[in-house]
């Protein structure tokens, strides 16, 4: 690991006694700051990209397991071992097979969030009220319709609080998605772990990421949602 | 329906006829049982009529309703909606035909309330202004402010309220059936109450056919216009108006169901108005005593009652009264209680109880004497014929 470090410096020694003491340099990061924003958009796309699709297939499978319910506990035992094969693990397992780049990394990283978000999505669907659904259905509604119309969107608060959690489990996990030679925020920490200016900045831009993307989503979450901020009669 | 059924002259909202409702045999044997859940049940409810299920937990009422839009399958027989098998038609076309009100009202939370009474319309492809003026009009018809409340969501609702906007989107096109599953379950009493007269205040203005739903025989009483009741197993017990229920049930089971105080329920089918009064002997004081005297022997009630000039009464007349040249207005007790036309008997009875009196005055709406009525009066009609007594819902 330490040798796959030492390939990459990338800082140039100079006089300034903060970069050569590994400190935490304003000034530095200032100069310095364009050499993180390619990473930065290669971690944004890892996760975006990644929980996108895993937000797909997971989504589609709880569907299919809503309906026939004999396919949840096959479901959550596939998904749950993906979920704990550790990340690098499957980095270097999927190198053979798909080489090193970001294919590999997005594959691993969807395998991680599948059981996340298949188990909020199917919560969500479980909570929808039993008299919701027969008045749903006594009323002329078919499968199809009560799903779309009634299920899906009073599942939503769950749907979208797994989605939360996947994103920002994700942009952690992506900053590993170096070892897959995917980049990502995460080369620029593990290029220089020992100055701190660079673990800031680069560790430091995966937080507020996650902080931003999971914003983002609660504000989608709020907009789409209207009804579970509505005030109780008085 | 065809072409000259439709063109027929229409109000503002043109109301198709209500249907009726056939159960032949219907049976529903649940897979790995033994016993049937609904065992050869055939009634009709004729179109526009309230027929309400009751019986105790289990036995099958629930069911029986929910096998008229098929959210039940029967197994055996048929059920037929004007003269129609429901077997024959797609479940989800059928059912939104027919209104559907539960006791959780099951209204939809993520949903306006001017969503969720456009549910139907919405399947049915109305366009938005139709939708829009329709649930104006259903608001209305519930005694809710359309303004105030259609774009509240469900819990911004009280019970009521929610209670109202479910029977309105039931309602939504007009189905010429409804189904109601204790409908007013889960609500107070109090409340409970008042939508029971508001729903039968409705039902006189669309008159739709009915199929209600209820555990409890007071509430079947004050609303069927028939009432089946059922046994554990589906069995039919009786199928009846409900004074018939009352005065002759059909076995021992009815006859426990209904309670033991089944004669006094049957007080509350009938109104004073119901109810041949007797002639009071009306006199004015300063009326030559001789007349009073005349009027007093012509009338069943052994006190004269003294009236004002408006006829309003004022109390009953002491024998002193009577024994000068002139009525004198010496009183023996004052006229309560005065009943009116509209009381239900059994209000009548409770007042005269309360009042420790065997005969109350009966005013008309402008508060002049009508009559008289009596305890006699009271015993005979628990004695009645059940084919002279009007059936709950008439008599409101």
């Amino acid at each position: 690991m330490s040798a796959l470090l030492a390939q990459v410096e990338i800082r140039e020694r100079t006089q300034d006694t903060c970069v050569s003491d590994n400190g935490f340099c304003p000034g530095w990061i200032v100069d310095n700051f364009d050499r993180y924003v390619d990473p930065f958009v290669q971690h944004v796309l890892l996760t975006v990209v990644a929980v996108a699709i895993g937000f797909v297939i997971a989504f589609s499978l709880a569907l299919i397991a809503y309906r026939r319910r004999w396919l949840i506990n096959p479901i959550t035992q596939v998904t749950g071992v993906l979920y704990t094969i550790p990340s690098i693990a499957a980095f270097f397992l999927l190198l053979p097979l798909t080489g090193r780049g970001f294919l590999t990394a997005i594959i691993a990283l969807v395998a991680y969030v599948l059981l996340i978000i298949f188990r909020n999505v199917l919560t969500g669907l479980d909570n929808v009220p039993e008299e919701t659904k027969d008045a749903g259905r006594g009323m002329g509604l078919t499968d199809r319709q009560l799903l779309w119309r009634v299920e899906v969107p009073l599942a939503l608060p769950e749907i979208m609080a797994g989605l939360r959690i996947a994103v920002t489990t994700t942009v952690g996990l992506a900053t590993l998605a170096f070892f897959a030679g995917a980049g990502g925020l995460g080369k620029e920490i593990f290029a220089d772990i020992v100055f701190k200016s660079n673990v800031v900045v680069a560790g430091g831009l995966a937080v507020a990421l996650a902080a931003l993307l999971d914003g983002a989503i609660l504000l989608a979450q709020r907009a789409i949602t209207p009804w579970t901020r509505a005030v109780a009669a008085r | 329906m065809n072409i000259s059924d439709s063109a027929q002259p229409s109000g503002p909202s043109p109301r198709p006829s209500a249907a009726t409702l056939e159960f032949r045999k219907a049976t529903k044997l649940y897979p790995g049982q033994t016993e049937p859940a609904v065992k050869q049940l055939s009634l009709t409810v004729p179109a526009g009529e309230i027929c309400v299920l009751v019986g105790p937990s289990g036995c099958g009422k629930t069911t029986a309703m929910r096998m008229v839009n098929r959210m039940i399958d029967i197994t055996d027989g048929d059920i037929l909606l004007d003269g129609q098998s429901v077997r024959e038609r797609r479940p989800a076309e059928l059912r939104r035909d027919i209104g559907y009100a539960i006791q959780q009202i099951g209204l939809f939370p993520h949903l306006s309330v001017a969503d969720n009474i456009a549910t139907v319309p919405r399947l049915l492809g109305w366009d938005r202004a139709r939708m829009r003026a329709r649930v104006d009009e259903l608001l209305e018809l519930v005694s809710l402010d359309p303004h105030d409340t259609r774009d509240r969501y469900p819990t911004q609702l009280s019970g009521g309220q929610r209670q109202r906007v479910g029977v309105a989107r039931a309602l939504a096109v007009d189905p010429p059936l409804m189904l109601m599953d204790e409908p007013f379950g889960a609500i107070d009493p109090i409340n409970r109450e008042r939508l029971q007269n508001e729903f039968l205040r409705l039902q006189r203005e669309i008159r739709k056919t009915v199929v209600f739903v209820t555990h409890d025989i007071d509430e079947a009483i004050k609303m069927g216009d028939h009432i089946a009741i059922l046994q554990k197993g589906g069995k039919l017990a009786q199928y009846a108006p409900p004074a018939e229920l009352l005065m002759a049930p059909a076995n021992r089971f009815v006859e426990d169901f209904v309670g033991a105080d089944r004669a006094l329920k049957r007080l509350a089918l009938q109104r004073v108005r119901d109810v041949d009064l007797w002639k009071a002997p009306l006199v004015r004081t300063g009326e030559p005593v001789a007349e009073a005297r005349a009027k007093l022997a012509d009338s069943e009630v052994p006190y004269p009652l003294l009236v004002d000039d408006q006829r309003r009464p004022v109390g009953w007349l002491s024998e002193r009264a009577l024994l000068g040249e002139r009525v004198t207005d010496e009183l023996r007790s004052r006229a309560d209680p005065v009943l009116e036309m509209e009381d239900v008997l059994r209000d009548a009875l409770s007042d005269l109880l309360a009042e420790e009196a065997q005969y109350g005055p009966v005013v008309d709406e402008r508060g002049a004497v009508a009559g008289v009525l009596s305890i006699e009066i009271l015993s005979h009609a628990l004695k009645t014929d059940p084919d002279e007594v009007p059936s709950g819902a008439d008599a409101l």
